[in-house]
């Protein structure tokens, strides 16, 4: 950049110097840092002796929030690209259920079973974009039809097959199974021990545990959600194929003319958020031990929210991973936060709308300084 | 014009039909290169369905293209690019949402390879941005500045310059200065005929016959979805070229207290 400044003979003199501070503020994440900053300042102030943030309590909301990240950066992409998943909450009953049926119900290895589930529902989600794109129809109701499909299909299938609608044993299922921990395990368990043992977190102070501390790794879960959410980042902001992402939902037509293959990204990101909605269901299923019907409920939402939190543009073409994951944080810490701060559930909610419109309100202000929308 | 090249792009026939509209009714159109040809006639005679034939966009309902003297089968925009065909469309094909550099690499995005994996080269999409955008006479702000903030024209131009960068054998440009001031319409002017010379065909539509008379080698004339014929440089006076356009209809008699400068 300044290099090509230093060359131009005539800077525009019609430009007011932006300071480097407001230049470094107005970014679609600004919405998602403010609010992070916001729901942390308040939660130290009220709840600071509540447990929030000693180890168990930060690995609580981390956990959450991990499982928020997860699907909210295949909905952000998919959103940017310019559609919606509506059916993500069922796919995550769906696949779970899959996964005991196979695994369970049918005695297949987990391995096995795990694989065979992300290949079904990886299949689902490029269905459910080529409905929308051979169709025309909104994805919206596209996907809104396999929100029922598959939610009705994941309460049948546990009651024709077993006479229940939640099924257990995938833990004795997954012993010794090699894929299962790379869901369900837990990494760095030897430096938590040391942390122990050195005095800088709690440990259990009597029974068959003692000496052992509370915490002792982190659950692949939050490594699943920080390697996705890396990924998401790099591929949209830093490859050819994240242009081809901010292309195809900021004009499919217009992307289409110079080239873009649209419909190829489309469907790949539909793809991508069965996949994310897989990788929650079986990180769910091994921390549980149990697939249930009602698994999943509303997460669709969650995700859509937390993405529009982070600065995403509900119309596509716009929108930010990293946005999406501190969304994501809001959503983890607060559910959580006011758990810990004994504060009614339903405050929650107050809670959770209030800062879903005060980051709304302050994206949409600054989407409209960068992109000079009107 | 050579008269010994052959054409690159021979259009035979074509006809493009959108349900019960015809908007084609058999066009044929030889293009050679290092030639300007300008597409004319009044709104609505099939200019720019005729353009989108040659870029992909569209598929004709009946006829062939020859690219090269080779029938061609354009699937999609993405196929004519590939072969070096470039078109500035009428509604530009620009995203407002995204930064002028990611507008202008779209669909040909420069990439650098860090070990096994690819990467988007933004310092150079940045970098060739400012410096086409510069030679059309547009000093941009920077280049991830949004498309959405520039101007009608500035937006005119980055199709301009991105079309001419990337249109390595055929350059279409469909009605690209309507919006343009006198400098910058004076140099996609100059632009065209700089291509030209370099031995890229130009397709160019205008309703300007001022603007068709300064660049254009040869002109057809389109009308109600047929052509009206073609004509050399020097055959065919502005005068004429101008009642052809108006589908050889008197123009309105308003045109003398306009004092012809229509
Ligand atoms: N996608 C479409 N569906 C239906 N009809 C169409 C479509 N595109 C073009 N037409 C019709 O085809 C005819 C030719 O349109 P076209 O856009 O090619 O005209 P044009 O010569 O470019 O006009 P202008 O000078 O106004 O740009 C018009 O009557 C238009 O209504
Ligand atoms: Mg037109």
């Amino acid at each position: 950049m300044t290099g090509v400044a230093n060359n131009t003979p005539a800077a525009d003199e019609r430009v007011k110097e932006i300071s480097p501070l407001r230049q470094a503020l107005i970014r679609p994440e600004l919405g998602g840092m403010v609010g992070t900053v916001a729901v942390f300042t308040f939660f130290l102030l009220f709840a600071s002796d509540s447990g929030m943030f000693n180890s168990q309590g930060v690995l609580n909301w981390s956990i959450v929030s991990a499982q928020f990240m997860i699907i909210a950066v295949g909905a952000c992409l998919l959103m940017i690209a310019g559609e919606f998943d509506l059916s993500v909450g069922s796919m995550i009953g769906f696949a779970g259920m899959m996964i005991a049926i196979f695994s369970v119900t049918l005695g297949w290895p987990v391995w096995i079973a795990i694989l065979t589930t992300f290949v079904l529902c990886i299949a689902i989600g490029g269905l459910n974009g080529f409905i929308v794109i051979r169709t025309g129809l909104p994805s919206f109701i596209v996907t809104l039809a396999f929100l029922f499909i598959l939610r009705g299909f994941t309460i049948y299938l546990p009651q024709l097959i077993e006479r229940k609608t939640i099924i257990g044993g995938i833990k004795d299922a997954a012993e010794g199974d090699w894929l299962a921990p790379i869901f369900g395990g837990k990494i760095l368990q030897s430096l938590f021990t040391w942390l122990g043992d050195a005095g800088l977190i709690t440990t259990f102070s009597r029974g068959s545990r003692m000496g052992e501390p509370i915490v002792d790794g982190i659950p692949m879960l939050i490594v699943w959600a920080i390697v996705l959410v890396v990924l998401g980042h790099v591929l949209l902001t830093k490859t050819k194929f994240g242009n081809w992402i901010f292309a195809a939902g900021g004009d499919a037509e217009a992307a289409r003319n110079s080239g873009v293959p649209v419909n190829k990204v489309k469907i790949l990101m539909f793809m991508l958020t069965a996949f994310c909605a897989t990788v929650f269901a079986v990180c769910q299923v091994m921390e549980f031990g149990s697939a249930g019907a009602d698994r999943g409920l509303l997460k669709e939402f969650e995700a859509i929210i937390a993405v529009v939190i982070g600065g995403a543009l509900l119309t596509g073409g716009y929108g930010s991973v990293l946005g999406a994951a501190l969304g994501a944080l809001i959503f983890g810490v607060v559910q959580q936060g006011l758990f810990f701060a004994g504060v009614e559930s339903s405050l929650f909610r107050v809670f959770l709308g209030l800062i879903l419109l005060g980051a709304v309100i302050l994206n949409t202000y600054i989407r409209r300084i960068i992109t000079g929308e009107r | 014009m050579n008269s010994e090249n052959s054409p690159i792009i021979q259009m035979k026939n074509i006809e493009k039909h959108f349900g019960s509209v015809i908007a084609l009714a058999g066009v044929s159109v030889d293009v050679f290169p290092g030639e300007c040809h300008c597409l004319l006639g009044d709104n609505g005679a099939g200019k720019s369905t005729f353009i989108k034939t040659m870029s992909g966009v569209h598929k004709p309902t009946h006829g062939d293209i020859l690219f090269e003297g080779v029938p061609m089968y354009f699937a999609d925009p993405r196929d004519a690019i590939s072969a070096g065909i470039a078109t500035v469309h009428q509604h530009l094909a620009m995203i407002p949402l995204m930064s002028v550099s990611r507008n202008f690499f779209m669909g040909n995005e420069p990439e650098k390879s860090v070990g096994p994996l690819k990467f988007f080269d933004h310092d150079y999409a940045n970098k060739v941005t400012m410096e086409e955008m510069r030679k059309m006479g547009i000093n941009l702000r920077g280049p991830d500045q949004a498309v959405g903030t520039l101007s009608g024209g500035e937006r005119q131009t980055v199709a301009i310059a991105r079309a001419v960068h990337f249109g390595a054998k055929v350059l279409i440009l469909d009605e690209p200065t309507s919006a343009l001031g006198v400098r910058q319409t004076a140099n996609v002017l100059a632009t065209i005929d700089k291509v030209r010379k370099q031995g890229i065909a130009v397709v160019f539509i205008t309703h300007n016959v001022r603007h068709a008379m300064a660049v254009g080698d040869r002109f057809t004339v389109l009308n109600r979805g047929k052509t009206l014929g073609t004509a050399q440089r020097g055959q065919i006076t502005p005068e004429e070229l101008q009642d052809m356009m108006a589908g050889g209809q008197e123009l309105v008699s308003l045109e003398g207290s306009l004092g012809g400068t229509v």
